[in-house]
């Protein structure tokens, strides 16, 4: 089991989700982030007044995976997030240990899908 | 002899002038702060209407507008609204009760302290600030008010021409607030970190309903329901759309885009300058006074103010002091007796002097609001301490003088 972290472009989450559906990945946690990398930050005017700040507004995708889907999903994030300018975001994997389903106590691969 | 038209017109823009400072400059002021100070700056504008309607009605009223003591102020014998009925004053609003020209003034006189608040926003105690607009009001406003519109004042008699309030409401608060940013200093991290507006559409709201309530403080300073009202209104709107177009033709041709925040800057500062002018100037004069603010506004707020890094945080002298300066003089350059026969004519309708008696009248409200805001300040300083603790800063004064938040993280 692989936990991916995609931290993509806010306006690409609809690619990336439209992606992952095409390739039966349906569940999934997303939420707001505040993030920078090699991107400068962003600069905002207000009353004539210069505001730069670091950190950018991304989105942040955890899926929770079994093996066999770990490259489809791998795939189906790039192709849904990729403009290839600077900023596009990253993919994260790490192992998963564990996944328990509350509602029934399932664990393991059972638990993911 | 009570005339109901104007009665109930003055009734009318009484509760507009009230809507003014809350909910107008309460979101104006609300929106431009960062998320954690977004209460406390509601509070503050709440708390002056609750504040200074007491103070009106006590002594306020007595000080502002009572029986004269040296052309300088009002004497206590209105203490209470003693003698203060429904007859008519004819001195001040012959078809109108006197009970209603005071309750309408009461709204200006809690509007001004209010408008303040922008320069200390974020780093003022509350306790203090209380205590502030209490001495504020007492010292400076009620004598400022005597002198341009009490019966005796030495400016009224000068012949100085303020319709609604440029001098008295605008020009002493926004000068005040300049003591005060200078006096209590910058936020922690002023210029180094970014403190963007948290909520502009807040803001957009409190403009409009400053723009709304606006056509009460000005129109409504006619004092009856008559031709007069309709030109000063006319030319509120007018002086106030002129500014905001400037306002946002200037950034688009400035920094590439045009803001609504500018807009809504803008027409503030298009408001504060029509204010003096609005009942003595044609609607053509008040494209020029809005554009005209527009333009030396920007300069204050964009310009000047970075150059010279004080922190006068939501533009309380920017807008207010520099437009009230300009609608003070501009008075004094678009008046015509053409408007309001009992007005004057100003420079550019042939009667020079106008100019330098608004001059006087700009100046004299400059310098005694500086040296008694200062001087209560600094008093203030000592005995209770202006700003709250650098930690009580970062965390916000919403938690830590209000112990409340605006926004939760869940639900």
């Amino acid at each position: 089991m692989k936990l991916i972290i995609a931290i993509i472009q806010p306006h690409k989450l609809e690619d990336v989700l439209q992606e992952l559906d095409k390739s039966e990945i349906y569940l999934k946690t997303v939420s707001n982030v505040l993030g920078c990398g090699r991107q400068k930050g962003r600069t905002e005017v207000y009353r004539g007044r210069k505001e730069t700040g670091n950190l950018l507004k991304k989105v942040r995708l955890e899926i929770a995976v079994n093996e066999k889907f770990v490259e489809p999903t791998i795939s189906a994030v790039k192709k849904g997030a990729r403009t290839g300018k600077i900023g596009d975001g990253k993919i994260f994997i790490v192992d998963l240990t564990e996944c328990i389903r509350i509602r029934t106590g399932e664990k393991g691969g059972e638990a993911i899908g | 002899m009570i005339n109901s038209g104007d009665t109930a017109w003055i009734l009318m823009s009484t509760a507009l002038v009230m809507l003014m400072t809350v909910p107008g400059l309460a979101f104006f002021y609300g929106g431009l702060v960062r998320r954690k100070n977004v209460l406390a700056t509601m509070m503050q504008s709440f708390f002056v209407l609750c504040l200074i309607s007491i103070q009106w009605i006590l002594w306020g009223y007595s000080l502002s507008f009572g029986p004269d003591k040296g052309h300088f102020i009002g004497s206590l014998a209105w203490f209470g609204l003693k003698g203060v009925g429904m007859t008519p004053n004819a001195d001040y609003a012959a078809t109108i009760p006197h009970l209603l020209f005071m309750v309408y003034q009461m709204m200006f006189a809690v509007i001004t302290p209010g408008l303040i608040t922008g320069a200390f926003a974020e780093r003022m105690k509350f306790s203090t600030y209380v205590i502030f607009t209490l001495l504020w009001a007492t010292f400076v406003y009620d004598p400022i008010c005597h002198w341009v519109w009490g019966a005796g004042g030495w400016l009224k008699n000068k012949g100085a021409l303020d319709f609604a309030g440029g001098t008295v409401v605008h020009m002493s608060s926004g000068i005040s607030a300049l003591v005060c940013a200078l006096t209590l200093g910058k936020r922690r991290g002023y210029g180094r970190e970014p403190m963007p507006p948290h909520n502009l559409p807040l803001t957009v709201l409190g403009a409009a309903l400053l723009w709304f309530g606006w056509f009460g403080f000005n129109a409504g300073s006619a004092l009856a329901a008559n031709e007069l009202a309709v030109s000063a209104f006319i030319a509120t709107n007018t002086a106030t759309a002129a500014a905001a177009l400037t306002w946002m033709f200037i950034e688009w041709k400035i920094t590439g885009k045009p803001t609504i925040l500018g807009g809504a800057t803008g027409a503030v500062a298009g408001l504060v300058a029509i204010t003096p002018a609005s009942g003595f100037v044609s609607p053509t004069s008040s494209i020029f006074i809005g554009a005209i603010a527009g333009i030396v506004c920007y300069t204050a707020v964009a310009v000047i103010k970075l150059k010279f890094a004080y922190d006068d945080s939501l533009d309380a002298f920017g807008v207010h002091g520099v437009g009230g300066t300009v609608g003070a003089l501009a008075t004094g350059l678009f008046a015509q007796k053409i408007i309001n026969s009992a007005g004057n004519n100003g420079l550019f309708f042939g009667n020079p002097s106008q100019v330098g008696i608004q001059a006087i009248g700009a100046s004299a409200t400059m310098v005694y609001s500086i040296a008694v805001t200062f001087v209560i300040l600094k008093v203030l300083d000592l005995v209770m301490g202006l700003r709250v603790s650098d930690e009580d800063e970062v965390v916000g004064l919403d938690i830590t003088q209000h112990e409340e938040s605006a926004y939760t993280l869940l639900d």
